[in-house]
């Protein structure tokens, strides 16, 4: 074993000894640190989970077309035909008023309602699917339809979508805010940790100084406690989680199920739980840093 | 080898601990360093390990120019003393065994070389049984033996012990004499700073007398 190698493994033996030295004040250290970080990474999970669905549900965006109430067949036709032919037009499908009236009875459990109407108050539809999905064309595409004649009103399915997205994306801006916040948490109490224990091995360093041994000697067992706590940090907001969406799974499946929507939660990715973990082992290596950069120096033998 | 030229220590405070000191000891020699308290014996010590710095003057320790030494080349030279301090400085949250081991761990060996060293330098002073106990368990002349066993595991070619009598009864001290004197016979150059001559025992040593910060010889 080469000296390099017999002083890493001599730090980080000593880390996890100095961490099973004091098994109840680290222990809540890391119930800290995983309580700071499960916040932003349970945030990110919802979003990855809404955004998931939203997904799920939305499907490719698709334009709705009303004719005017006085269309009659033969203009319908010819509307077809010209949809047919039109190149950004990969599919489409005809929904006519008595139809749509039929589904509306069907659906919205109002058919004595729906019977009571006097007259039809539906259009007859288009249900449009554009071969290109860019939110440029499907808007050019709805803006060139909107001239033809007899067009009452052209939607936009994926206006929802959107406006979902544009609301995953400020919480995604929440989640970084949040995690940058907490980083520092992060930072802040392996910074008090390695103080207070750089303090109580003030003997212990004094003595090393003296016989030899070299700053980053002394230095490297505390960065490794700082990476190992940060890192068991991590696990833990990883396990807070877990439980989170253990228990909250089910709960949701029924809920969701009421509106024929098969939902269930899933965990963070691979990548991103090691992200999570390597992210945390840093931030906590960056607190002992800074921890043992500012007080080793006041510890010189005498 | 050590070798002092024109050296002077001046506190912070105006106090003169060491005056134009000049003296060579050759290797593999053994002195003593004497004189009242307060005449500079720990500070003279200190200096070779560049625990403190010299106002003035030169120092060279086995050809290395201590008083000139960057901070980062301090520890390189520490690891070719062996120092047993005044107040022993032994650690007492582990066994005697890892009080001695912690100079190896310093170095870089591997811990089953480090083991054959640490148990060789306990069996030098006596203490081979009493590996497994607490310091604090261990007597007066016990734990200056430790401190001992911790200076030499490393091998060093100078070891430099300051006072290392001084709590000791008369039959420890002599021991403990006796086991530097065993040390300076295979070749290790011995400085031991000390108050009380009569412990030399009639053997012919040099004797470094210090004065109020003067060599008085």
């Amino acid at each position: 074993m080469s000296v390099w190698a017999a002083h890493h493994w001599y730090a980080f033996v000593l880390a996890f000894k100095r961490l099973a030295g004091a098994p109840l004040g680290n222990l809540l250290s890391i119930i800290v640190i995983g309580i700071a970080f499960s916040l932003p990474a349970g945030v990110y999970v919802l979003l990855e989970n809404l955004q998931a669905f939203s997904a799920q549900v939305s499907g490719a965006p698709q334009l709705s077309l009303f004719l005017k109430l006085d269309a009659d067949s033969d203009e319908v036709a010819k509307i077809g035909a010209r949809l047919k032919e039109h190149p950004q037009v990969a599919s489409f499908e005809f929904i006519s008023r008595e139809s749509a009236l039929e589904q509306l009875k069907q659906d919205s459990g109002l058919a004595d309602l729906v019977d009571g109407l006097e007259r039809n108050p539906l259009p007859d539809a288009f249900v449009i699917n554009a071969r290109s999905l860019s939110p440029a064309t499907l808007k050019g595409l709805r803006a060139e339809l909107q001239k033809w004649p007899r067009i009452e009103h052209i939607q936009l399915d994926s206006a929802w979508a959107k406006r979902l997205d544009a609301l995953i994306n400020l919480g995604r801006l929440a989640v970084l805010m949040l995690a940058a916040l907490l980083s520092f948490a992060l930072v802040a109490v392996t910074f008090n940790t390695i103080r207070l224990q750089i303090l109580t091995k003030r003997d212990e360093i004094e003595v090393s100084k003296l016989i030899g041994a070299t700053n980053g000697f002394i230095r490297r067992p505390f960065l490794y406690f700082g990476a190992i706590q940060g890192m068991a940090g991590g696990v833990a907001a990883w396990l807070i989680i877990s439980l989170g969406i253990h228990l909250i799974d089910d709960d949701l499946r029924n809920l969701t199920r009421l509106y024929a929507v098969d939902l269930s939660l899933y965990h963070l990715s691979p990548e991103d739980s090691l992200t999570l973990l390597l992210f945390s082992a840093c931030l906590g290596w960056v607190g002992a840093w800074l921890s043992v950069a500012n007080h080793l120096w006041q510890i010189e033998p005498n | 080898m050590i070798s002092f030229n024109q050296v002077c220590k001046r506190y912070p405070n105006g106090f003169n601990a060491l005056r134009n000191i000049g003296f060579t000891l050759e290797a593999g020699e053994m002195a003593l360093i004497t004189g009242h308290s307060g005449a500079g014996k720990s500070t003279l010590l200190r200096l070779i390990a560049a625990i403190e710095r010299p106002t003035s003057g030169s120092i060279i320790v086995n050809g290395q120019n201590v008083s000139a030494l960057k901070s980062g080349a301090i520890p390189f030279l520490r690891r070719n003393l062996g120092l047993v301090f005044q107040d022993q400085k032994i650690l007492f949250d582990r066994t005697v065994f890892d009080n001695v081991l912690l100079p190896l761990q310093i170095s870089g060996f591997d811990s089953r070389a480090a083991t054959g060293r640490v148990r060789a330098a306990l069996d030098k002073v006596g203490l081979l049984d009493r590996e497994k106990t607490r310091p604090i368990t261990l007597s007066g002349g016990e734990q200056q033996r430790l401190c001992i066993a911790r200076a030499i595991v490393n091998r060093p070619s100078i070891l430099i012990a300051d006072e290392p009598t001084s709590n000791l009864d008369a039959d420890y001290a002599k021991d403990i004499m006796t086991m530097f004197k065993s040390f300076h016979q295979v070749g290790v150059t011995v400085l031991i700073a000390t108050h009380d001559v009569e412990l030399l025992g009639g053997t012919p040593l040099r004797i470094f007398s210090l004065n109020h910060g003067e060599l008085t010889i």
